[in-house]
């Protein structure tokens, strides 16, 4: 019988890894065959922008998931994932800057005081430190720091959210049906970590869930 | 004039700009004025007959506005593909995809308010004591897109001279057709339907004002607005009003739509303006659909020349 392991290995992360990829050979074959519709760049630009909102909050589903279910495997797909949402947030970044601004320096940087372009930048740089230290390697030299400095990607998401509620033309359900999806998957934080134990609710496991049980996972 | 049956027609030929232009300067040589007249009392049966993408019964002009533009035309698929109706969904595609829902016949356009002559006409009615045009214009959307598209229509200030309004009438409102059978977007209180839209009547009577029946010199598809739609080419796209069931003559501004959802970005005037932006876009550069770069959007959308000096002495930026 197959060990967890190699289930891992070549099972969940493979599939994984081509699922996560999809939306974009899915966006390059449309490109191909110019079945972008009439504004392909506006598009394109839409497209990373959301793969890499619905990536974040998938991330974040992981550890709620994995509690509920008591599949703790899912946890070895949890860096691909966020990885990938960093992948889409500097596709969408690209095109922003080529395909929307043209590299242009004055318009790059006049565009900053938009309130909802801001937003989008501090949610890429927060997510570039979570990438950078993201390998094994960092996460042993950084020890407890790195449980801190990736709580930074509750930060991210919520000015992911922030940033598409701030863009919208009239339509705000799509960025509120995404809100309530992230206040779901951080409100059972909020339950499961401070609530639940203060109130000495024991979970299905039978113990209290606390932080540095739920940390410490890779 | 009657051209041909929609099933006659190659969908090739339809599509074919050049084709398109070649007939349009025929027809301008040809200068038959009563061709509009045919061409309305043919479209009750023609609306009816009308289905699908490429199936609008054609629409012969008899004369070519003296403002149209000599630009590339945007395709007829990206025209009636990409739209802003969210009376039919806030989807780019829900226009097209949902148009069927959509009956533009019978219509009735009610003319009321401060008028000596209101009334209630069946649409062919409405239309019959028009001749046609070509109006070919530049359409800017507040999202920083454009288009050029040839419109088949004639002046709305023909309508006003109509009507005969009183010199209570300051303002000329519209409203577009409540019914959320016909239009499912209308389920959801996205807007607060149904859309209305309003111009000042010096506006409202500009030779650039158009009423709209066609484009492409066919029948107005559905999704563009059928099947009678304001087209104001000064000003944001959402101005040109679609699927227009009242013309209403009123002494105060009136509140648009687009006031009411977001008093903030939209005012009365949403004229085309680079230096004002519309919060959260800049309105400096415009994507000219087709075009891979960005261009810088004019004063009022080009037409400078012409409506500028409808706005002299206001600040623009105040009276956005
Ligand atoms: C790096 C800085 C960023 C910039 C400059 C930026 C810029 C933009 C622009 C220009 C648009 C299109 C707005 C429009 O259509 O008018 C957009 C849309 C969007 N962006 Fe970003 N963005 C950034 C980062 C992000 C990040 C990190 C996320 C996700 C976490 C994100 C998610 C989205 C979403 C969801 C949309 C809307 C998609 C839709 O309307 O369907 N963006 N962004």
């Amino acid at each position: 019988m197959a060990t967890r392991q190699t289930l891992v290995r070549y099972g969940l992360k493979p599939t994984v890894f081509v699922l996560c990829l999809l939306p974009l050979l899915r966006q390059g074959w449309l490109a191909y065959t110019g079945n972008l519709g009439a504004n392909p760049i506006g598009e394109l630009t839409n497209e990373t922008g959301v793969w890499s909102l619905r990536l974040l909050l998938v991330t974040l589903a992981i550890t709620p998931l994995r509690r509920l279910t008591g599949w703790g495997w899912l946890v070895s797909a949890r860096r691909m994932l966020g990885l990938y949402a960093f992948a889409y947030g500097m596709l969408h970044l690209a095109v922003y800057w080529g395909l929307n601004q043209y590299f242009d320096l004055s318009l790059i940087a006049g565009d900053l005081k938009r309130p909802y372009i801001f937003a989008g930048y501090l949610a890429l740089l927060f997510m570039v430190l979570l990438a950078a230290t993201s390998t094994d390697a960092m996460v042993r030299r950084l020890g407890r720091r790195w449980q801190k400095l990736h709580r930074l990607v509750y930060a991210v998401a919520i000015l992911g959210v922030l940033h598409y509620l701030l863009l919208v033309k009239i339509d705000f359900l799509p960025p509120l049906g995404y809100g309530a999806a992230l206040a779901a998957l951080l409100g059972w934080r909020l339950w499961a970590w401070q609530i639940a134990p203060r109130w000495g609710v024991l979970l299905r496991r039978g113990e209290p869930v606390t932080p540095t049980r739920l940390a410490g996972h890779r | 004039m009657y051209i041909g049956k929609p099933s006659d027609i190659k969908p090739s030929e339809i599509t074919d700009r050049k084709v398109y232009q070649q007939r349009r300067r025929f027809l301008g040589v040809a200068g038959v004025s009563a061709a509009g007249l045919a061409a309305a009392a043919a479209l009750p049966g023609l609306l009816s007959a009308s289905r699908g993408v490429h199936a609008q019964a054609r629409l012969a002009a008899a004369y070519q506005s003296p403002f149209n533009t000599k630009e590339a035309l945007t395709p007829y698929k990206d025209v009636t593909t990409y739209n802003n109706f969210y009376e039919f969904g806030v989807g780019k595609s829900d226009p097209a995809e949902l148009a069927a829902s959509l009956k533009p016949h019978p219509w009735t356009v009610t003319v009321d308010g401060a008028c000596a002559s209101p009334g209630a006409y069946h649409l062919e009615d409405f239309i019959k004591p028009h001749a046609l045009g070509d109006y070919v214009y530049r359409h800017r959307c507040v999202e920083a897109w454009s288009m050029v598209i040839p419109w088949v229509g004639f002046p709305l200030a023909e309508v006003i001279k109509r009507a005969r309004p009183t010199g209570a009438a300051k303002f000329v409102q519209f409203t577009t057709l409540l019914d959320p059978k016909m239009f499912p977007g209308q389920r959801f209180p996205v807007l607060d339907w149904p859309y209305t839209e309003g111009l000042r009547m010096d506006e409202a009577l500009h030779p650039l004002t158009l009423l709209a029946v066609g484009l492409y010199g066919e029948v107005l598809p559905n999704q563009n607005g059928a099947p009678l739609r304001l087209v104001v080419p000064w000003k944001y796209g959402f101005k040109s009003i679609k699927s227009i069931v009242r013309i209403s003559f009123v002494e105060q501004q009136p509140i648009t739509t687009w006031m009411r959802a977001v008093p903030s970005r939209y005012g009365f005037y949403s004229n085309v303006n680079p230096d004002v932006d519309t919060v959260p876009w800049s309105q400096r550069y415009e994507r000219r659909i087709g075009n891979l770069f960005k261009q810088k959007t004019l004063m009022f959308n080009g037409y400078g020349a012409q409506v500028a000096h409808l706005y002299a002495g206001m600040n623009l930026a105040k009276d956005y």
